[in-house]
């Protein structure tokens, strides 16, 4: 790979499982950037408006730009602020904080301290998806490491800063990636999210003020600390600035982890990853999530990876997550599945949202069934209208925008369906397309 | 009701959280005990709830909205495998329909020997590593090709034999 990585700079792949400790992250540069920050003794202002600089925005899905979130807590609060890291990663085809937690934990810890150090944070939590338990055990290990090392806990390197991190586990529910349902969860509730506002900077943990951002956007500080915003910012393009992982899943050769410039365009995405599989065509992609509209094939090819073309084009950029798929898939099949997910994942809270995700998930399912009516499309068009900007929280409107881009993209495809009671890709396609995929043994 | 060692689990996770939120180490508490007893009976989860001061409703509507948590009996080993969209198109089905096949069971049962328990699985967030399952909430099998699966159901057999029944470690 020739262009710059910074998330992923100096691992190797055939070492990284053994390569994530204190020791490792320090020969890589590590913990260098909080180190600059406490001798030359920055302002926290100095740090935010790096941050700033760097045009870094929220990895997580939203895209907010992560300067200013900081910018928005309270200085002058007298009591205790809380920070929170969101890694409870469950979004379909959303995989990169795993790779950055399971290969680079310290830099995830680097840079939750030095924000501590800019928002005046005394206490900070990393929730870590349960399911991938490995990892999570895995970072209390590295917070160990840290801990005794004194770059974290009480005055830091004899500066007089004090930040003390936990991991905390969720143990199955999608909608804890959520931020307030997050916080919720860390107090011990159902993970159900809150009314906004109040923000999470005014009222957020136990009532005070607290910060959450995604594992990918602490990870980059460090390296915007030690090499500047504006440099940060040149490695993507303006407004998205550097650089960002892609999961990418699917009808590829190599399913994985892309650590690539924002704004590199799509076809070199897809090259990276070995190209389609068995030389099949690409259908259509999903490029942020599985709550972000699907693209087909001829507007995928146009598009660069950043958030701003990819709204253009449509779509998100989200989490990143960039779900490929080719010729031998059916639309209507593939849209059962995520709208069953969203059924099974809403929280209950909000009636359009409990009820609209059950009613969306029942008529494609009977459409795919060979049940479907004619007026479904717009049964499933109108529910996804009494679903969307009605709830507390993003999930109706994730469950609803898939739904309605593949209707509106592959439109014919759910019709045959209609009128045939049978898929447009024969089913012995479908099967052999998707079966059990063993990747090249290259990453 | 629960044993030392998990009691000092808990302590350990009641550490992270200021003194007076107790409730926050109820998930990584229930998680705990789970481990312990197999699955979480009623007094179980009563028993983490008083030990964390907190009302034994409130500690049930943890375990009944995280779906990790598992209210009734399940088999020595649980296998949930992901079948979501992008696991399913590197055959996430293909495993699930191997397992089903091989064990003779469908989702959300467990074997006549008690040995297994199958479960469908909503996105584990490892995508790449398709098809993926997840045994007993804790270890993430990757790559999980006809033949990995045959191994793990193997490996697995050999340990309930080595060391029969017993509670979970």
């Amino acid at each position: 790979m020739s262009a710059q990585t910074i998330l992923t700079a100096g691992i190797e792949p055939a070492t990284a499982d053994a390569t994530w400790h204190l020791d490792d992250y320090v020969g890589r540069g590590g913990y260098a950037a909080l180190k600059k920050v406490l001798a030359e003794k920055m302002t926290p202002e100095a740090v935010i408006n790096e941050v700033k600089k760097s045009s870094l925005r929220g990895r997580g899905g939203a895209g907010f730009p992560s300067g200013l979130k900081w910018s928005f807590m309270p200085k002058a609060y007298a009591g205790t602020k809380y920070l929170c890291c969101n890694s409870d990663e469950g979004e379909p085809g959303t995989f990169k904080d795993r790779d950055l937690l399971r290969y680079n934990p310290h830099q995830v810890i680097e840079g939750m301290a030095i924000a501590a150090y800019a928002m005046g944070t005394a206490v900070g939590y990393n929730y870590i998806h349960g399911e991938v338990w490995d990892l999570y055990a895995r970072f209390e290990r590295a917070l160990d490491e840290a801990r005794a090392a004194g770059l974290i806990g009480q005055n830091i390197l004899g500066s007089g800063f004090n930040f003390e991190l936990y991991a905390h586990h969720g143990y199955g529910a999608y909608i804890c990636g959520e931020e307030t349902a997050l916080l919720e969860s860390i107090e011990g509730k159902k993970g159900q999210p809150r009314y906004k506002p109040p923000f999470p900077a005014s009222y957020g943990l136990y009532g005070k003020p607290t910060t959450i951002n995604n594992t990918e956007t602490f990870a980059a500080v460090p390296w915007i600390i030690m090499n500047g915003g504006e440099k940060y910012l040149e490695l993507g393009k303006p407004n998205n600035g550097g650089t960002k992982l892609f999961s990418v899943s699917g009808h590829v050769v190599r399913p994985g982890v892309y650590e690539v410039p924002m704004g590199l365009p799509f076809p070199e995405l897809l090259k990276m990853c070995g190209g389609m599989r068995g030389g099949r065509k690409l259908k259509a992609c999903i490029p942020g999530g599985s709550s972000a509209p699907v693209l087909p094939a001829e507007i995928m090819m146009e598009c660069t990876m950043d958030y701003d073309a990819i709204a253009k084009a449509g779509s998100m950029l989200g989490s990143g997550a960039v779900i490929v798929m080719d010729e031998s898939v059916c639309m209507v099949r593939a849209l059962e599945r995520l709208s069953y997910f969203y059924f099974e994942e809403s929280c209950g809270q909000c009636t359009p949202c409990r009820e609209g995700t059950g009613w969306l998930y029942r008529v494609v399912h009977r459409i795919e069934h060979g049940l479907g009516r004619a007026e479904d499309l717009d049964l499933l068009n109108g529910v996804t209208d009494n679903i969307m900007g009605r709830t507390i929280c993003a999930l109706g409107d994730a469950a609803s925008l898939p739904v309605r881009s593949f209707i509106k993209h592959f439109r014919s495809e759910f019709e045959y369906h209609i009128d045939n009671k049978k898929c447009l890709v024969p089913p012995e396609v479908q099967r052999e397309g998707s079966k059990i995929h063993v990747r090249p043994s290259q990453c | 009701m629960l044993s030392d060692n998990a009691l000092k689990r808990i302590d350990r996770e009641l550490t992270k959280y200021p003194a007076d939120q107790k409730q926050s180490a109820v998930m990584a508490a229930l998680a705990i005990a789970q481990d312990e007893k197999g699955y979480l009976a009623q007094e179980t989860i009563a028993a983490v709830a008083d030990y964390l001061g907190m009302a034994p409703m409130a500690a049930y509507e943890i375990a009944s909205f995280y779906n990790m948590y598992d209210l009734a009996p399940v088999g020595r080993f649980k296998l949930t495998v992901c079948t979501n969209l992008p696991c399913a198109l590197s055959g996430g089905v293909h495993a699930a329909d191997h397992l089903k096949q091989t064990l003779g069971i469908d989702f959300n049962e467990t074997t006549p020997d008690g040995l297994f328990t199958l479960k469908e699985g909503e996105c584990l967030g490892a995508c790449g590593d398709a098809p993926v399952l997840l045994m007993n909430n804790k270890r993430m099998c990757s790559h999980m090709s006809t033949e990995a699966i045959d191994q793990l159901l193997a490996e697995l057999r050999a340990e309930a034999l080595a060391k029969p029944a017993g509670p979970k470690s």
